[in-house]
């Protein structure tokens, strides 16, 4: 007896610590970022540009770039992602064919984002010849999200009661018609906290961009989606490992990492906060 | 049958794969009667009903054979428009399905869908048909509130009222009573009474004294197989078949 209460302690306390230690991590990650980085952040280090060979200044291209490449890679992954989900889980019977579908998602969200990146390189900037811009970054990350809008909103129209759908179908309304009125209200915030969720992703990816459009410094804002741009990712990067000077701009590079991580946090909670609202609402 | 005739079918089967859940039926339904369909779990009857209104349709890997016509017109023909049919052919089904919107939307549902734009009609019709459902005078003051505020067997009488807004010609409950309690299945009971006026009315029900407090007929059906099919009265106090009487008196189901 006293045997078998030992064992339970000790596996009790073993979960117990695994859970403990995704917080443990995170927190030291944040220390650690904040400690080295906080003492740039300026209000000067968020709105001015990078001046003397990036060793002053500040880095509001890159928040101007991170920005306007995650507005591209939502205008094409946010609606191709819902569409596809409602096609597979609401038109589509299941033939082979949506089986290789549904198994190339599952492999295409595992592909490495360099591979992404080469991809881009070679479809959006060669082929179809929108060169290094702002456009072929956005693309490439819009497919690199995809997978990840797909799986997310299948998830929520899944969690839609079939009795809605039958009970709209039996007042004569058409599949679309039960899709929009009856489906898509009451599956929105899960697909919109996915697909945010994948936004967030792909704004802290520097693979995909760093041979699509992202560039290492430059003296304007992009005015234009063929434009090359500057990204938080991708200047993080620069200032870690390319710079002429490493050591002395790294609180620099820390003060960059520090700006990113709190610009996915903020998205992310933007994504939860969206969700509880839009709960809130439909359970009312 | 002397009434008149307003569904025939017709060695109709229907299968799930290749697993048979219906084996040629053949039987007439009267016109503002009630019909009610008996028989133990799992013998088709919800299938049998769902063919009525191609709401089977969205199962896949299922297949029908033979031929249901309604007013004459053979509704598996390819010429027919399922959401006209089921415009025609209204369903309530056995839990109660109100979607998450006020008293109100819910009813105006198929009103909207079918493009009614006028509000004053809109707000007619689904006064009437909340008061054909008996439901009017509990929720006139709260149209607006949620569906599910309404207990279980209000809210089967709402789904009812969102039937009946399409006015369709033909009513189908399938196992309407299942899910609420005794009180709220006598109201809907009397409810499904005033129906026969005017529509004709098919229920399926695993209760036999339901079927035989509310219907003109009965269908006895048995693995798929329909095994008598008469008047109420007859088939509750004199089948001539032996698997009948062995059900209706409780030696099995």
């Amino acid at each position: 007896m006293k045997r078998k209460k030992f064992i339970q302690v000790i596996s009790f306390l073993i979960l117990r610590g695994c859970a403990y230690l995704i917080l443990a991590v995170l927190l030291l990650f944040i220390y650690d970022i904040a400690s080295k980085g906080g003492s740039v952040i300026s209000w000067e280090f968020l709105t001015q540009a990078p001046r003397r060979g990036m060793t002053e200044g500040g880095i509001f291209p890159a928040i101007v770039g991170t920005f306007l490449v995650t507005m591209v890679t939502a205008v094409i992954s946010i609606p191709v992602g819902i569409f596809a989900a409602i096609y597979l889980n609401e038109y589509a019977r299941q033939t082979r064919l949506t089986r290789i579908i549904r198994l190339s998602i599952r492999n295409l969200s595992g592909v490495p984002s360099i591979v992404y990146g080469l991809f881009g390189v070679i479809l959006f900037v060669n082929a179809m010849k929108f060169g290094t811009s702002l456009l072929s970054a956005g693309l490439t990350l819009g497919l690199l999200t995809l997978p990840w809008t797909i799986t997310a909103s299948e998830e929520a129209l899944k969690t839609v009661p079939q009795s809605f759908r039958e009970g709209a179908l039996a007042l004569g309304a058409s599949k679309w018609q039960t899709i929009r009125t009856n489906v898509l209200p009451y599956s929105f915030s899960g697909i919109i906290t996915g697909a945010v969720l994948g936004l967030a992703r792909a704004a802290g990816e520097t693979a995909p961009i760093m041979f699509t459009g992202a560039a290492f410094y430059l003296p304007s804002l992009p005015h234009s989606l063929k434009d090359q741009f500057m990204a938080l990712p991708y200047h993080l990067y620069v200032m870690a490992t390319q710079h002429h000077s490493i050591i002395k701009v790294r609180p620099l590079a820390y003060g960059t990492a520090l700006v990113l991580l709190m610009l996915i946090f903020v998205i992310n909670l933007g994504a939860y906060i969206t969700r509880y609202r839009l709960r809130k609402i439909k359970m009312e | 049958m002397e009434e008149k005739i307003k569904i025939e079918v017709r060695h109709l089967s229907f299968y799930y794969g290749s697993t048979p859940a219906l084996k040629n039926i053949t039987m007439k339904i009267a016109e503002n009667k009630i019909t009610a369909v008996i028989g133990p779990s799992g013998c088709g009857k919800s299938t049998f009903i769902r063919c009525l209104n191609r709401m089977n349709d969205v199962l896949p890997g299922t297949r029908v054979e033979g031929d249901i016509l309604i007013d004459g017109q053979n509704i598996y023909s390819p010429q027919v428009d399922v959401i006209e049919l089921r415009k025609r052919v209204g369903m309530v089904f056995q839990k109660p399905n109100p979607f998450p919107k006020s008293i109100f939307d819910n009813v105006a549902y198929g009103l909207r869908i079918n493009g009614v734009k006028n509000k004053r009609i809109i707000e007619e019709i689904v006064e009437k048909s909340l008061r054909q459902a008996a439901l009017w005078d509990e929720v006139k003051d709260r149209l607006k509130d949620n569906a599910f505020s309404l207990s279980g067997g209000q809210q089967q009488r709402l789904c009812i009222a969102r039937a009946l807004a399409v006015e369709p010609k033909v009513m189908l409950f399938d196992e309407p009573c299942s899910a609420i309690d005794p009180i709220a299945t006598a109201k809907i009971e009397s409810l499904i009474h005033q129906l026969k006026k005017n529509y004709t009315v098919i229920i399926v029900t695993h209760n036999m004294q339901q079927a035989a407090r509310v219907s003109d007929y009965t269908a006895f059906l048995m693995l798929g197989e329909l095994i008598e099919y008469d008047k109420t009265e007859k088939i509750f106090t004199n089948p001539s078949h032996r698997l009948t009487e062995d059900y209706i008196t409780g030696r099995f189901g």
